[in-house]
């Protein structure tokens, strides 16, 4: 984004331009322009989204119990106990402690998407950028590549590369690696194309030309004047993705393709598990790591698409102005000095 | 005013509108007051961003959602029937009185008008939303409105798409689509700005018809004082949301009273104002520089855009033969589509040359590979026309101008240039501390000067401008080109100056090329080919350039008619 602070910035701060120092970070610079339902929507989605990070982070603290927790100093936990003062949310037919698992598994689904993510947009960004800037058999090809991916149904997809990479193991960083890898499979051809798109359209703005006209070499183009502008839709598409990222992994892990319980603690899985226990009537098994996706889900897409509103300035609610008439605009009509008409030049000012 | 108009057909009230915008509310127009009275032309003129088109388009409640309009704006129909105040009319009343009453003419007619219904359809859009008319009625309506603004043929036309129509006949469809229903007032927004000087005449006249034959009032938007004086009866100028002064045309042109309009029509360019410099100019040159080898040398220059799939290829430029001496300006003019962009393009070797041959600073462009041709780009330099779009929105101006140094190795990085940066800041006259900031803190003219440092940071030796000033207000332009010519004669480099306005042209350049479908028509000084032009094109382009002037564009019109009529 366009806000880091240079050195020289103090010199810059007028009125009514973007705003720099953190008040321009990404998130932060939409939530201060968003105003009624679309800033609900994001304040209720960055908090759940909070929350999620925060349980993630200090699962240690949080929860009573190690994921593959099945007994204490007094004894085993007994499988599918009803909530109790010992075992808040129950525990599972495995004998596992509910509440640990979900706690827990908040950390594993959140290594998945991050690593996931990083993976997938580092390759995308990578790919389309070349491929549209560049364009010729390469891009021909990592387009049929990209829609031949596309294709597929993603979790079939998952399903394959989870065996392909996993071959059985189940260990925490080979099960979340192979979860993060199956889930960049599907997405690079997400971020390629819509980094692809970008650069063409680039390709053709007049400051490219003008970098070329100055005899600025290819990697120079891709690097300084392509690179950033391409990329600027990109955290959009990011908070989206993590969200669809999150249900991919449940769903492999319901698929029984996921990491093993004594490897990590992971919402799918538990749901699967959970099966048989609906119709007997035990219904804290399911309910709660289900809630935990349904939560982490919509918290990460009200995010995104709040942002995406937000982004789109026809799209994006405005405060509207009292009755008062406005005289606020005396400054932003024209950049220029009251009477002169020719444009502001302060070059006089300073007395060259 | 000099006559008491029996009726006015709108009535603007004290008309304040504000816009919601990110930064708080902006208003764009204040306290405006304002009469159109029944068959006059009414031009409002002001800078882009004065509140012109919003004051326009306020009458028909053409305003986004995020405007906040108050006072009054009312609207009588043509026979004085009925009266609205348009600012109270709910959505559905806005509905129903907008094409009866007032009618609208956009700048773009490429994109006013849907391309897959045929135009006929389009015409009778207006007669099916207001009125109960027979297919065949509406078909009468239709063929006898185009024909009344100039189709030929139009029994058959009517049934054409869009695509199937050039530039100046669509905007005759637009115009008819307004007249559709024989509103009282017509809102003109920039209608010729999109065209070639030569159509815009032939709009220009079709729009006198539609007030003398239909009696239309007719409220002109427009930031070109030439088509003020070829075509309004009164005039209003508008700075800063406010309107300055309000005269009928004569006044305004012979005694402008406020100091902004008086300083606006100061800077209009005027025709045969450039040939006294061109002769200072020619004047100090060495006795051996018309023998001196050319910077720029094309002979029977070919460019070919190949046609896509089973259509034909497009010659661009056919055959051009042209010079340019060190230290010498060349302008440029042509219609759209002429080639002289391309002529520009292929010099600076961002458009490959197909045919004949191209010598840039002793490097011959038809098959140049770039590697071969990457030391010469730093000699040249280029102005783009959008001086918008030519930087990158990411990097502040002090690193935009610093690229060419640190791609040429004069500098390490953006830093170490800053001092050379300050001074050719300081050279187009902008301030050091502008270097910090980004390109959209800028204004145009502000943004187009920094274009210029920039292009000039390796002193090169030719400088190719294309259309420096078209997307500048006049005030700006005269500006810029003002300090195009300090910064030529200073540096002295030589230059191929493009422009659509011969006008403007013919303050800068030694030299003038005309050039018309591909092909250089005719070339000269500025003296030569403005006062005694030899191509029966460069007569019909000079004729049709109004100048702002009214009893002088009278005059010229009336040349006008007779050249077109032969």
């Amino acid at each position: 984004m366009a806000t880091v602070a240079t050195p020289q910035a103090p010199a810059v701060e007028a009125g009514g331009r973007r705003p720099r120092g953190w008040r321009g970070l990404p998130v932060v610079r939409q939530l201060r322009q968003s105003v009624g339902l679309q800033r609900g929507m994001l304040v209720a989605g960055l908090l759940l989204t909070g929350l999620f990070l925060l349980t993630a982070l200090f699962a240690p603290l949080l929860a009573p119990y190690e994921y593959n927790q099945l007994r204490d100093p007094a004894g085993p936990f007994g499988a599918q106990q009803a909530p109790s003062s010992e075992h808040w949310l129950g525990t599972t037919v495995g004998g596992y402690d509910v509440l640990s698992r979900v706690i827990w598994g908040s950390r594993t689904a959140l290594l998945v998407i991050v690593a996931a993510v990083l993976m997938s947009i580092v390759i995308g960004v990578l790919l389309g950028l070349v491929s549209g800037y560049f364009g010729g058999w390469l891009d021909r090809v990592l387009v049929v590549i990209a829609d031949a991916i596309y294709a597929f149904p993603s979790l079939l997809l998952a399903i394959v590369v989870g065996i392909v990479l996993n071959g059985g193991e189940s260990s925490l960083a080979g099960g979340i690696m192979a979860a993060a890898i199956s889930i960049t499979v599907i997405f690079v051809p997400q971020y390629l194309r819509v980094v692809r798109a970008e650069t063409v359209r680039i390709k053709a703005e007049a400051y490219v030309e003008s970098a070329r006209v100055i005899g600025a070499g290819q990697w120079r183009i891709m690097s300084r004047h392509v690179f950033r502008n391409a990329t600027r839709t990109l955290p959009l598409i990011l908070t989206l993705n993590a969200s669809e990222a999150i249900l991919t992994l449940a769903g492999l892990g319901f698929l029984g393709f996921g990491i093993e319980p004594t490897a990590a603690a992971e919402w799918g899985y538990d749901l699967q598990k959970a099966l048989s226990d609906v119709t007997s009537g035990i219904w804290w098994t399911s309910v709660f790591p289900g809630l935990a996706i349904v939560l982490v889900v919509l918290g990460l897409t009200l995010v995104g698409e709040s942002l995406n509103d937000l982004a789109d300035p026809r799209l994006r609610t405005r405060r509207r102005g009292g009755t008062s008439p406005a005289d606020v605009a005396e400054t932003s009509v024209v950049p220029a000095a009251a009477a002169v008409p020719t444009e502001l030049d302060p070059a006089k000012e300073v007395g060259l | 005013m000099t006559t008491t108009p029996a009726r006015d057909v709108v009535d603007i009230d004290d008309l304040t509108v504000s816009f919601a915008t990110d930064s708080g509310d902006v208003a764009a127009v204040k306290g405006v007051t304002l009469a159109v009275a029944a068959g006059e032309v009414l031009a409002i003129v002001g800078e882009s961003g004065s509140g012109k088109s919003v004051t326009a388009r306020s009458i028909l409640g053409l305003l986004p959602e995020t405007a906040t309009t108050r006072g009054a704006v009312v609207l009588r129909s043509k026979d004085g029937a009925s009266a609205h105040d348009v600012v109270t009319l709910s959505p559905r009343q806005l509905g129903d009185i907008r094409g009866v009453d007032a009618a609208m003419v956009f700048q773009e007619p490429s994109t006013a008008l849907n391309p897959v219904y045929p135009v006929g359809w389009q015409i009778a859009e207006g007669l099916r939303a207001h009125g109960k008319y027979t297919r065949a009625e509406a078909r009468a309506k239709v063929v006898d409105v185009m024909r009344r603004v100039g189709i030929p043929d139009p029994e058959k036309r009517v049934d054409h798409y869009p695509h199937q129509f050039s530039g100046g006949q669509k905007q005759r469809i637009v115009i008819a689509q307004a007249l559709v229903l024989d509103p009282g007032v017509i809102i003109a927004d920039e209608p010729t700005t999109a065209l070639d000087v030569t159509v815009q005449a032939e709009i220009l006249d079709l729009l006198r018809r539609c007030r003398d034959e239909f009696g239309t009032a007719i409220v002109l938007i427009t930031h070109n004082m030439g088509v003020v004086a070829d075509l309004a009866d009164r005039v209003a100028v508008m700075y800063s949301g406010k309107i300055v002064e309000q005269a009928d045309v004569a006044t305004l042109f012979s005694s402008p009273q406020d100091p902004y309009t008086q300083k606006l029509l100061a800077s209009v360019p005027r025709l045969g104002e450039g040939s006294a410099r061109a002769v200072e100019r020619s004047s100090r040159r060495e006795a051996g520089w018309a023998d001196s080898a050319p910077v720029v040398e094309a002979r029977d220059l070919r460019i070919v855009y190949p046609g896509r799939l089973r259509q034909p290829d497009f010659v661009a430029v056919d055959g051009v033969s042209l010079a340019i001496r060190p230290g010498e300006v060349l302008g440029l003019v042509g219609e759209s589509g002429s080639g002289k962009t391309t002529i520009g393009r292929a010099i600076a070797g961002l458009t490959k040359v197909t045919g004949g041959s191209l010598q840039v600073l002793g490097t011959e462009m038809n098959g140049v590979k770039e590697k071969t041709f990457r030391p010469v780009r730093e000699r040249i330099g280029f102005v783009f026309q959008d001086p918008a779009s030519s930087f990158n929105p990411l990097l502040t101006i002090a690193e935009a101008v610093a690229e060419p140094l640190v791609v040429h190795k004069r500098a390490g990085d953006a830093r170490e240039a800053r001092g050379r940066v300050d001074e050719l800041l300081e050279a187009v006259q902008l301030p050091k501390a502008f270097g910090d900031r980004f390109p959209h803190e800028l204004s145009g003219g502000q943004r187009q000067r920094a274009s210029l440092a920039r292009s000039l940071a390796l002193q090169p030796e030719l400088l190719i401008a294309d259309e420096p000033t078209s997307a500048l207000d006049v005030s700006v332009q005269a500006r810029v080109l003002e300090l195009f010519d300090e910064l030529q004669r200073e540096f002295g480099f030589a230059a191929l100056f493009i422009s659509h306005d011969l006008a403007v042209v013919d303050l800068l350049a030694d030299r003038i090329a005309v050039l018309y479908r591909g092909s250089l028509v005719e070339e000269g000084t500025g003296a030569e080919v403005l006062g005694n032009p030899q191509h029966p094109y460069t007569q019909r382009l000079l004729a049709s350039l109004p100048v702002p002037d009214p009893a002088e564009q009278a005059r010229r019109r009336a040349t006008w008619e007779q050249l077109s009529q032969s």
